[in-house]
Order: C-alpha cells, then sequence, then structure tokens
C-alpha cells in the first residue's frame, strides 16, 4: 500500500465536499473503520506487551529493599518494675509485658493504654527468668525466685460484635497454674521444652551447674496434661553456664560462657548428656537464640558480628557444631539484644548505640540497618506475622515499627550460590521450595534448574541439530522435487504433534524401551552413521542398468528400509551382546564398574525425546536457508566443475550459514522453554548431575509442578514467576537475534 | 583455491563412476548419503510414532483372546492362569536374576510376557508379567468369559449360573439369560445416571442459586425480620425444590431396587466361586468364542463407548467424552476471541501502519511471541486473568459467594484467552502473509474505481485474502488443542464433576473448570494409581489427539498450498 493510494483513500473533506449524503456516509463508514483498525491493531500489540509487564510486576517486589516505618512510641505501660518479657499478638496491636515482680500487663500497641494487668499466680517471690516455651502457642516459662517453675499461656481470640474486630487476650495454664518444682533458688538461664509426652526444663544454677528435669506428660481423655515427676540430671559443664539453648527435639544442648566466648556442644541421650566438644566464638557473647526452625542457633558477640552454627556431621558420620556464617551489624558496636522471627530464619540485632539490623539467615544477608533508638536495645521483638517489630531501649522507652520485608529470601548468594542449609553437611545448589511447616527452610537456588534446563536442551540439541541440518541440507540440495513435496508436509506434521503425546511416549514407552535395550541404543549409535556410507558404496557398485532406474535425488527414499534393517539388526543383537559383553544387565555392570548411575528416566530419553520436537523447527527454517540461496551462485560453482559435494560445502552453505544459526537459536528456544516433554520424561529431580542416565528438573517443568500449590504474593511464587520472566527474555533474545538474522539474509540474497 | 588442473574427485567421478574406494569417497558422495539419512530417519520417526500411537491405541478395544494355563516357575507349585496376552519381550536371565526370578541360567535369553490376568479384587493387581517358557497346558475355552466391571477393572472367569428374578438358571441357557439381565440392567443404570446427574443435579444447582440469593439480600441489609416477604418467596421455591428431590429420591430407590434383582455366580480360574450382582457389571463376552466378524463388531462398540462414555476408575476405564467436550468448547471460546482480534492486528500492521523500523519491530516481536514457551502463557493467565481479572469480577459481582471464588479460580473462560494469547501470533503471522501476497495491482484497481480503503478492504483485500486467515486459524487451533501445559495452570481438572455446558441457566458456564484431551494423557499415563490398566487408554487418547491435529494440519496445509497456487495464477 503506497502513500499515495493512502491518501486518496483517506479523502480530505475537499472530495466529500458537496457530494451527496450516501458518499459522506461511504466516507464516514472509512473512518470508523480505520479507527477499529488502529485501537484493535494497537489493543492487541498492547495485549502482547502486557505479557512481559505484567511478569515484571509479579518479580519487583523481590528485589525491593524492606523499610521500617514508626508507629509510636511510649514509655512500658504498667508498674515500674524491670521488665523479663516482652510479646506481641499475631495482627500487631496487642503487647504483653512481663515484669520481675509478676505483673503481667497488656496493652494496646498504638497508644500504649494499658487492657488489662493482672498479676502471676504464685509469683510473690518475683521472676528470676522467662523463656519462650511454644512461639505459635504463646507459651511461655517463668522461673520464680524460689527456683519453682510456671508455664503460662498468653492468646488472644477474635470477635466481630458490630462487625468490628476485637481482640481479646486470653491468658492460660497448659500445665496448670501450681508452679512446678525444680530448682531450690532462681537459677540463669531457663529454658523449657515440650516433645514427645515430655517437658524439660534446664537451667544453670548459682554454682555453675547445668539443672535438667524431667517431667511425663499424662493427657487424659479430657485433653487436660497431668505431670509426673521425672527425673533429674545436674552436671558441671566445662564453661561458665551464662546461656543454655536446648533444642526443640531434645537432642543437643548449648552451654554458653558469655566472657571467654565459648560454646560447649552436648549431645543429649537417655543417659548422662555427652560433650561433643568445646568451641570458641572468637569474641565474648552477648546472646544466644534459637531461630525458627529450631536447628540453628545465633550467637550475638560483642564485636558487632552475629555468628549461626548448627550441627553439622563430618566426614565419618559424627557430629559436630559448625559456625556456618557470620553477620556484620557493620557499626562495630557492642549487640545488645537480639530478636528472631517466628516462621522465617529472619532475626534483628540491637547494639549499644540503638542501631537495629534485619538479617536473614539462609540468604546470607543483612537486609536493612537504621538507628531506632538513641540508647542501648535490651529488647527486641516481631510479632508472629512479623509485620510488627518492637524495640524497648534501656530507659524502658517502647518503640513500635511496623516492618515491610516480604521477600527476605532473596539474595544473589541465595539464588544462584552454594548455600549451606541446615542439617547438610556442606554447601550446596538446592531447590526444595514447599513444605507443610514453617519449620522447614525452603531452599531456593536455581542454580540446578537453570542446569537441567541447559543440560535437557544440550542433549536435545546434540541429537536433533546433526539429524535437522543435514536433513535440510539434502532436502534442499539433491532431493528430488516430487519426494520433497511428501517430505516437507510430514516434517510439518512432525512439528504438530502436540508435545505432551511426546512426553507420554517419551516416559511410558521410550523410557523403559531404553532401559531394557541400552546396549541395542548404543550400538545403533554407531552402527547407523557406519552403515549409510556403506550402503551408499555398495550402490555405486550395483550395475548401471539398476542404478539409472532410480532417478536422482531419492536417496533417502532408497536408505529407509536400510536403516529400519539396520535399527532392526542392532535391537536384535542387543540382548545377545548384553549377555556377552556386559553379564546380561548393562545398567548393574555401568554400576559396577564405572560407577554410573541409571535412572529409567534420563537426560538421554529426554535428548531423543525432546529431539524430536525440535528437529522440525531447526529444519524447516535451516532448509529454507539452503533453499533459498540463489541458484545461479551453486550452478555457477558446478559449471567450474566442482562436484556437488564441493559446491554444497565452499558455496552454499557458507552463503547459508547465517539462516542455520539462526534456525538453531530458534530451535535452541524451543528446547529450553518446553514443558511438556521434560515434566514427563524426566524424573524431575533438580540434581546437578551432567550424567546422560541421569534426571533432572527444569525451570518449566519446576514452574509447571509448583505454579498451582504456591501461594500468591510469596516469594515461591515470585520467584516461579521470575524463572517465567527468564524463560521469556531468553527465547525472545534468541528468537529477535535469529529473526534479525535472517531478515539480514533475505535482503543479501535479494540483492545478489 | 583454483588448481589449473581439473579437479581430480570431479574427474574420477565422471571419467569412471565405477572407481574405487577412493573416489567414491572423494565425491563426496558418502557425506550426500548421509544427508539423505538424516532426512531418512526424520521421516521414520515421524511415521513411527504415528504408527505406534495408532497400533497401540486401537488394539486396546479388540477383544483379545483368554489363554488357560498353568504357570509354573522352577521351585514353585504350578498356578492356573486365566489371561490376556498384552505384549512380549526378550529379556537376558540376568536381569531376571536382578528382579528376583528363580532363573536357572542367566546367560540365557528369556521371553517375558505382560498379561492382564483380571480380578483385581482378588489379586491386588490387573496385571503381572509372566515368563513365557514356564507356562503350559495351553487352551482356548469357548465359555472363558470377560466381565467388565463398574468398580475393580475387569473380571476373568466362567458363568456357572444366572439368578434372574429369583430364579436359579445353570447349563447353556445360562449365558443366553445373563446377557439379556445385563441388558436390562444397563438400561436401569442409565436411568438412575440421567436422574442423579441431570434432574437431581439441576435441584442442587437451584438450590445453590437460592442460597447465593438469600446472602445477597443478607449483604444487601435485609433481615428476616423486616423483609419478611422476599425471604419467605425464597422459603417457598425452596420448599417446592425439596418436594422435587423427594419424589425424585423415591423414584431412584425405586429403580436401585429393581437394578439389584439380578446376580450371577461365577467360578474364577483358581476356582473361587463368586456371585456378582449385576449392576455391579457392566458388560460380559466371551472372546474365544467370537467369530472375526463379531470381533469387528464388538470393536467398534468400543471405540464408540470410548468417544461418548464418562470416565471410571479415576479416569482408567470408561471414555474420555468429557474430555473431548472440553477440548472442543474450549477452542471454539478460543476461535471467538482469537480470529477478529488476530485479523485486526494483521490489517493494522500491513493496511494501516506506516511500514518503519517501528513496525518492523513490532512485527519481530509478534512472531517471536510464537516462540516463548507456552508455560509462560499459563502463568501470564494464572496471575493476570484468573488472580487479578477474575478476582476483581468476584468482589465486584459476587460477593455474596464469598469466601469461595467463582471466577477468581481457574476455569474455562480463562484457559481460552490464555490460549487465545497464545495463538494470536499465528493469525496475526498467517494473515499478514495473506495480506502480502495479494498484489497490489488488485487493490489499485478498486481503489481507482473509486471505493474508499474501508471498502477496498472489506470488498476485494478480505475475500481474497480469506484462505489464508482459514489457514492461521486452524494452525492455531490445532496448537490449541494439542497445547497442555499452560492449561495446568489455568482450568484443566483431572475429573470435572459437570460439563462446562448443561441444562441449567445460563447454560454455557464460563466459570467452571472442564477436562482436556492433552492434560488426559498427561494425568492418566503419569498420576494414575495403575499404569498398566490405563497406558492402552493412554494411547487410544493419543491417536485420537493425534488424528484430530493432523487433520487440521493437513487441511492448513492444503489451503495454503492451494492459496499460493492461486495467486502465483493472479500475479501472471
Amino acid at each position: 500500500m503506497n502513500e499515495q493510494s493512502a491518501a486518496l483513500a483517506t479523502a480530505p473533506d475537499s472530495i466529500v465536499a458537496g457530494k451527496a449524503a450516501g458518499v459522506r456516509a461511504r466516507y464516514l463508514k472509512d473512518s470508523i473503520a480505520r479507527w477499529i483498525v488502529w485501537i484493535g491493531g494497537l489493543g492487541v500489540i498492547g495485549a502482547l506487551l502486557l505479557i512481559f509487564v505484567y511478569l515484571l510486576s509479579e518479580v519487583l517486589p523481590l528485589f525491593q529493599s524492606a523499610d521500617v516505618e514508626a508507629r509510636q512510641q511510649f514509655q512500658l505501660p504498667g508498674p515500674a518494675a524491670q521488665t523479663v518479657y516482652v510479646a506481641s499478638e499475631e495482627q500487631g496491636e496487642i503487647g504483653l509485658r512481663l515484669t520481675a515482680a509478676g505483673d503481667l500487663v497488656f496493652f494496646d500497641l498504638y497508644d500504649g493504654a494499658v487492657l488489662s494487668a493482672r498479676r502471676l499466680p504464685h509469683s510473690e517471690a518475683g521472676i528470676a527468668d522467662a523463656a519462650t516455651l511454644s512461639a505459635e502457642g504463646g507459651e511461655v516459662a517463668v522461673q520464680f525466685g524460689d527456683g519453682r517453675v510456671s508455664v503460662f499461656s498468653h492468646t488472644y481470640e477474635l470477635s466481630y460484635p458490630n462487625d468490628q474486630r476485637v481482640i481479646t487476650p486470653v491468658i492460660g495454664y497448659p500445665y496448670g497454674d501450681e508452679p512446678l518444682p525444680f530448682m531450690e533458688q532462681a537459677g540463669r538461664s531457663l529454658v523449657v521444652r515440650a516433645e514427645r509426652g515430655a517437658l524439660v526444663i534446664a537451667a544453670a544454677d548459682r554454682n555453675g551447674d547445668v539443672v535438667l528435669k524431667r517431667y511425663e506428660m499424662q493427657e487424659s481423655l479430657f485433653g487436660d496434661a497431668t505431670l509426673e515427676e521425672g527425673a533429674l540430671l545436674r552436671f558441671t559443664p566445662p564453661v561458665r553456664a551464662d546461656i543454655l539453648l536446648l533444642e526443640p527435639l531434645l537432642s543437643w544442648l548449648y552451654v554458653i560462657d558469655r566472657e571467654a566466648g565459648r560454646i560447649a556442644f552436648y549431645r543429649l541421650g537417655e543417659a548422662e548428656p555427652e560433650l561433643v566438644d568445646v568451641y570458641e566464638v572468637g569474641s565474648p557473647v552477648r546472646d544466644a537464640r534459637y531461630l525458627s526452625g529450631g536447628i540453628s542457633i545465633v550467637v550475638a558477640q560483642a564485636d558487632g558480628v552475629i555468628s549461626q552454627w548448627f550441627p553439622a556431621r563430618d566426614g565419618d558420620g559424627g557430629h559436630y557444631l559448625a559456625r556456618v556464617r557470620g553477620f556484620e551489624t557493620g557499626t562495630g558496636a557492642p549487640i545488645t539484644a537480639l530478636g528472631v522471627e517466628q516462621r522465617r530464619r529472619v532475626f534483628a540485632a540491637g547494639d549499644e548505640n540503638g542501631n537495629v539490623a534485619l538479617f536473614h539467615a539462609t540468604a546470607d544477608r543483612r537486609i536493612l540497618r537504621e538507628k531506632l533508638l538513641d540508647e542501648p536495645v535490651e529488647f527486641l521483638s516481631f510479632n508472629p506475622r512479623a509485620q510488627y517489630l518492637m524495640a524497648i531501649g534501656a530507659d524502658g522507652q517502647l518503640r513500635g515499627y511496623d516492618v515491610h520485608n516480604e521477600h527476605p529470601e532473596v539474595s544473589l548468594k541465595a539464588l544462584w550460590g552454594r548455600v549451606w542449609y541446615e542439617s547438610y553437611d556442606k554447601p550446596r545448589f538446592l531447590w526444595q521450595s514447599s513444605a507443610a511447616t514453617s519449620d522447614f527452610e525452603p531452599k531456593f537456588s536455581l542454580t540446578p534448574l537453570s542446569f537441567g534446563t541447559l543440560k535437557a536442551a544440550f542433549y536435545a540439541m546434540l541429537f536433533a541439530v546433526p539429524l535437522a541440518i543435514l536433513g535440510a541440507i539434502f532436502t534442499a540440495n539433491f532431493m528430488a522435487p516430487q519426494m520433497r513435496q511428501a517430505v516437507k508436509p510430514t516434517v510439518e506434521l512432525m512439528e504438530a504433534l502436540p508435545t505432551v503425546i511426546l512426553g507420554f511416549l517419551a516416559g511410558l514407552w521410550l523410557a523403559p524401551f531404553v532401559e531394557a535395550n541400552l546396549p541395542g541404543v548404543f550400538l545403533t549409535l554407531i552402527l547407523l552413521p557406519l552403515s549409510i556410507p556403506l550402503a551408499g558404496f555398495a550402490w555405486s557398485r550395483t550395475p548401471r542398468a539398476i542404478r539409472l532406474r532410480v532417478p536422482e535425488g531419492w536417496e533417502a527414499a532408497m536408505l529407509m528400509p536400510v536403516i529400519v534393517a539396520v535399527v532392526w539388526f542392532c535391537f536384535a543383537l542387543a540382548k545377545p551382546l548384553e549377555t556377552l559383553l556386559f553379564g546380561g544387565n548393562m545398567q548393574a555392570w555401568m554400576d559396577r564398574t564405572l560407577g554410573i548411575g541409571y535412572d529409567q528416566r534420563n537426560a538421554l530419553v529426554v535428548g531423543i525425546a525432546m529431539g524430536i520436537a525440535v528437529i522440525p523447527t531447526i529444519y524447516s527454517i535451516a532448509e529454507d536457508a539452503i533453499f533459498s540461496v540463489p541458484k545461479q551462485l551453486s550452478l555457477g560453482s558446478l559449471a567450474l566443475g566442482a562436484t556437488p559435494w564441493q559446491t554444497l560445502v565452499r558455496v552454499v552453505l557458507p552463503t547459508a550459514s547465517p539462516g542455520i544459526f539462526s534456525a538453531v537459536m530458534i530451535g535452541m528456544g524451543r528446547a529450553v522453554g518446553e514443558t511438556m516433554i521434560v515434566l514427563m520424561a524426566t524424573g524431575n529431580t533438580p540434581v546437578m548431575d551432567p550424567s546422560l542416565f541421569q534426571g533432572l528438573r527444569t525451570l518449566s517443568a519446576n514452574i509447571a509442578v509448583e505454579m498451582p500449590e504456591s501461594e500468591v504474593g510469596s516469594t515461591h511464587f515470585r520467584l516461579l514467576f521470575m524463572a517465567g520472566l527468564v524463560l521469556f527474555l531468553f527465547t525472545f533474545l534468541f528468537n529477535t537475534l535469529a529473526e534479525t538474522v535472517r531478515q539480514r539474509l533475505r535482503q543479501k540474497y535479494a540483492t545478489i | 583455491m583454483h588448481s589449473p588442473t581439473p579437479n581430480p574427485a570431479a574427474a574420477d567421478l565422471t571419467v569412471r563412476d565405477t572407481g574405487g574406494v577412493r573416489s567414491y569417497v572423494k565425491s563426496g558422495q558418502p557425506y550426500v548419503w548421509t544427508t539423505a539419512a538424516a532426512i531418512a530417519v526424520s521421516v521414520i520417526i515421524t511415521v513411527a510414532l504415528l504408527v505406534l500411537t495408532a497400533v497401540r491405541g486401537m488394539a486396546h478395544f479388540w477383544p483379545a483372546d483368554l489363554l488357560q494355563a498353568t504357570y509354573a516357575p522352577p521351585g514353585e507349585a504350578p498356578a492356573p492362569l486365566l489371561v490376556e496376552v498384552r505384549s512380549a519381550e526378550e529379556v537376558t536371565g540376568a536381569r531376571l536374576q536382578t528382579a528376583g526370578l528363580p532363573i536357572e541360567d542367566p546367560e540365557a535369553l528369556y521371553t517375558r510376557a505382560l498379561v492382564k490376568v483380571g480380578n483385581r479384587d482378588l489379586y491386588g493387581a490387573d496385571f503381572r508379567y509372566v515368563v513365557e517358557e514356564w507356562i503350559g497346558d495351553r487352551s482356548w475355552p469357548e465359555d472363558a468369559t470377560v466381565w467388565e466391571r463398574v468398580e475393580w477393572g475387569n473380571l476373568h472367569g466362567f458363568l456357572l449360573s444366572a439368578s434372574i428374578d429369583g430364579r436359579t438358571i445353570a447349563g447353556p441357557q445360562a449365558w443366553t439369560a445373563y446377557r439379556e439381565a445385563q441388558r436390562r440392567a444397563n438400561e436401569l443404570r442409565e436411568q438412575i445416571d440421567a436422574i442423579e446427574r441431570d434432574e437431581i443435579g439441576a435441584i442442587n444447582y437451584r438450590m445453590e442459586r437460592l442460597r447465593l440469593e438469600e446472602r445477597r439480600l443478607e449483604l444487601d441489609g435485609l433481615t428476616r425480620a423486616q423483609d419478611t416477604a422476599a425471604f419467605a418467596a425464597l422459603d417457598a421455591r425452596r420448599a417446592a425444590l425439596d418436594g422435587e428431590y423427594a419424589e425424585l429420591n423415591a423414584e431412584r430407590t425405586r429403580l436401585y431396587e429393581a437394578l439389584n434383582r439380578d446376580s450371577i455366580a461365577v467360578r474364577t480360574i483358581d476356582a473361587r466361586e463368586l456371585t456378582v450382582p449385576l449392576a455391579k457389571l457392566v458388560a460380559g463376552w466371551q472372546p474365544n468364542d467370537m467369530n472375526l466378524l463379531q470381533k469387528i463388531g464388538f470393536w467398534f462398540g468400543k471405540v464408540w463407548e470410548f468417544v461418548s462414555d464418562e470416565p471410571r476408575e479415576a479416569n482408567t476405564e470408561g471414555g474420555i467424552f468429557p474430555a473431548i467436550f472440553g477440548t472442543v468448547l474450549m477452542v471454539i471460546i478460543m476461535s471467538i476471541f482469537v480470529t477478529p482480534f488476530g485479523i485486526l492486528a494483521a490489517l493494522y500492521l500491513r493496511e494501516y501502519a506506516k511500514q518503519g523500523p517501528v513496525t518492523r519491530a513490532i512485527r519481530i516481536a509478534v512472531n517471536n511471541l510464537a516462540g516463548v514457551p507456552s508455560i509462560v502463557f499459563g502463568m501470564f493467565g494464572l496471575g493476570f486473568f484468573v488472580y487479578f481479572v477474575g478476582g476483581s469480577i468476584d468482589r465486584l459481582f459476587f460477593p455474596e459467594a464469598a469466601p469461595a471464588p467463582v471466577f477468581g479460580t481457574p476455569g474455562i473462560l480463562w484457559a481460552s484467552l490464555t490460549l487465545a494469547l497464545l495463538t494470536l501470533p499465528v493469525v496475526i503471522v498467517a494473515t499478514e502473509e495473506g495480506l502480502a501476497r495479494i498484489p497490489r495491482s488488485i487493490r489499485e484497481a478498486s481503489l481507482a474505481l473509486g471505493a474508499t480503503k474501508a471498502e477496498t478492504l472489506w470488498r476485494v483485500v478480505l475475500p481474497m485474502a480469506s484462505p489464508a486467515m482459514m489457514t492461521g486459524l486452524i494452525l492455531a487451533i490445532a496448537r490449541a488443542a494439542g497445547e497442555t501445559a499452560p492449561l495446568m495452570l489455568v482450568g484443566v481438572v483431572k475429573l470435572a464433576p459437570n460439563l462446562p455446558i448443561d441444562g441449567n441457566f445460563p447454560f454455557l458456564h464460563f466459570e467452571r473448570k472442564f477436562m482436556h484431551l492433552g492434560f488426559h494423557i498427561y494425568d492418566v499415563g503419569f498420576q494414575s494409581p495403575n499404569v498398566e490398566a490405563a497406558r492402552p487408554l493412554v494411547y487410544a487418547t493419543s491417536f485420537l489427539l493425534v488424528v484430530v491435529i493432523v487433520v487440521l494440519n493437513v487441511a492448513a496445509i492444503t489451503i495454503r498450498n492451494r492459496l499460493r497456487e492461486h495467486y502465483k495464477a493472479l500475479e501472471d
């Protein structure tokens, strides 16, 4: 459509002027049509652009930095006694404070107003120490001044009178309100754990001994627990017992010496605790806490470093306490308070100067640091949803902050680097995104998935590229036109085969077949390429009379029976060969002699299946590029006396090579994004093993598997979108590059 | 590079064409043969895949003979077998030994056969592997019978007697009597199905709507105490429905009683005697007694059942009608979206937009979207259509259904829209190609005669481009019919309780989830508890899908080729 005709068609008013109404209506229709096409066309293009924008909008929040927003500041409400414990409820609206005198004060976190206050029963002797027993159940254990221990729970009831949400704090005594006998006088560093029908209380007494007492829980039919006093253990640790940490599953006990900066690491069993070893922290210790999940501990050091430790196994299978990583507040000031989130591996550290820093343990990352207080930080406490952080200074001022920290798990290292996860013996690349409980540490390494994607694509290309390009060369250059007319639609049909069918055949037919006939597969790979030139040679030996009957360009058709025969021969020979060479079981032989493991659904199967899916793509584009090489070039070469093969290699292929290159690129793009085949033909195990006989998991299959179960807006959800965006950009880039190359080539051909 | 002497390779080729190996290699012929082999292998693979699916899929419906034999692995007591032989393969003794079989000679080759033993309720599995060398006393008794059951797969055995309406019939008449009674039972079952699914289903649907209406009234601030009339009307309608339900329920109970009247006594091969009510049976046949014609008739019957029946037993038995229905409906809805918009975009790009670098960039971008992984479109569909658009619709129009989502959950509308986006590039590219092929002279002639641009497009260009659009649409449909990955995210389910179209207002339920052939293949093949039993069914489903897609593609290719010739004629 050239400019002139367009100008004529969209006639200016001058043409219409003075014309009959019918003519005007026609031109009106014309301009309406123009508008519809403009709006429709641009709308469609906009919709396609929207895909990219939308994916990006889901991914970007991952990289938003966290921030805290001051909510209020007030003097801690309630009696002026020393504070021993603070907490806030799920919604971050009500705070709880426990004083050394035994006052239990609930207060509004917006204005500091006291909602209710009471005294804990039997707290006449004052409260020496308090410790969280169960964060989810709101259970807190306290040790009274007389050495006895009691457990109370603070839970919150929601009600909606007049459609207004009202939160009512409730105090309960899950183990009865009668204190449990434990020590004769108050000790230090109380820990209480409830696990497998037992309540275990531990603390350090004045002599520096560690006392462990066990209560057996008897649950009655009505669900109340009664406690029976059990064994009492007492031992003297090699370090001063300033801080005790007891693993929730009761396997490990840490005794920490503040001044000396040493950790004594005990294994608990049925009998006496067994000292595994004593570890040097490197500087004096200020505080130590369990992270959520109950596996890692974080130790705050006087030099402004927080170190993370957990039990790991050494080469012999023995346990040791590993210092996994260190976090720096960056201020160098001594740390005075630690606060841990309940559901994620996030913790906060406050220092002497009032700075508070947030860290994520697995991501090995400082999320933010801000000066929240003017005086040393004494308490840091998150509410269970971790949207609210309570910071209490040494002067008793409470400052509340709304925390916006949606995706602390993401860091460059967490996504791409080796990470030392809890319960593993060394840093690894792992993808394990979901679990039933928040105790599980999500493992978000994209490395194994990207590796799997590239591995699958690599083996697929290894299979497809030679077949497709050689096939394209023959079709474009040597094949008889009649045969070409039959072959090209066949290959197009191959392209149209739904990948779900290829995947199904690969997973349920090819995989077992290859497993049962592995020697046959290899024999075919060796014998088939060898037999072809031989067949050609044999053909050139046949008498001229027979040869001349077959017109040129039908070699491919003649080879079909040969290929079928060779393949049949290879598989017929496979079983006897397997018995002869590999003792009847090639996989077992490989495992025994070469140490190569075999998965039924492996890269070999994926390579073949996905190769079949990409062959037509590469073939069509490459064939097009070779076929459109101007005929005068090859004819000239042939006229100069070159053989057809010489013409092809020296003239045609160099000219068409950009087109072939773009064919490979587009094929690669398809292999990278293919979902159903890898979903069905690989075991979907995110392992990083380049072996041909091992499974893999690709980014696309991972999306298909995990997307439906992923919680909207969670880090996992956004990471899946990021994987999608990466796939989108990758294929888009590859295709654009290939398309540009092709267009250039077309112009070049046009000028020859 | 060029030497003055003649090309030696070519000389060998032309002068003595029966030269030695050297001249054969020099001539480049081995390489040519290798390239020929590459394309031959590709074609063989395509054909082999089609043949494999066709044979495996279609063989499933053939009534296989029942082999009666004794199976005696070394060192074990012989056990009787009554089985269909499914497949057999050669296996090395060593592999069988690894599998724990008492192989005497690991060097030897054995034949391992997969046989269907049936009677899953008795033996725990439908299928087992047997070593053919250990099978003896083969016979094919004419009265060996296969019963297809509603549950637990097939039953293999011998008919002892039929108990019909209180009378026990044994001997040769038993079979005829059983067939007659089975026909009656199947009719009754169909009636029950119709009542349960259609009529009671409709009542449940209306009840649910009443509940939502009531909830809506409450949300609007009305209370039972104040607005007696509104609520009383609802209560009256509910009472009417309850009455209808009671009637239907009585009818259903009566039919169930009639259905449970008859039973048969069956002896299995291991001499267990079972009494099976006909209500539990679907059909029975004696394959060894059937002649070829009967078998062919049986085969067609089974194929028809396959395409027209509902699935049973976690999709591993019965038909795939809902999946076919879902696929077709989704493709139709998708076509309604993709055709106009694809054509508009192509018209814009080719006829209205100024041809320049921007248009070229857009064209490349649109082209490349066809290469973007389909799963990415699925994510977009889930995030944007389902959660964002659907969630907004729910908040605005369906507050009474909360917290249950209506449109804010995957469904057929969202699946169709997602696939429309996915196939948009296909339609755009094909239409554009068609538009580009129309010679300029034709357009200019129309304009010269005084037609406006819109008239030229509408009367001249579009009719000429219509086969190209058709090609684009067919290719889009073929792609959509086979696409599975994105659908897994936006609305396809393993088993949909209702079709997206039914007799309840508004008849077409856009928000419902649906079944799809491609997903059916994935689900039954890979998520099914009984893979061996399901596998032939998956082959059959695959074959059906392949046939549909091959037909669509052949149509598209034919139209395109005709078109090309047509324009060549025009240009000359």
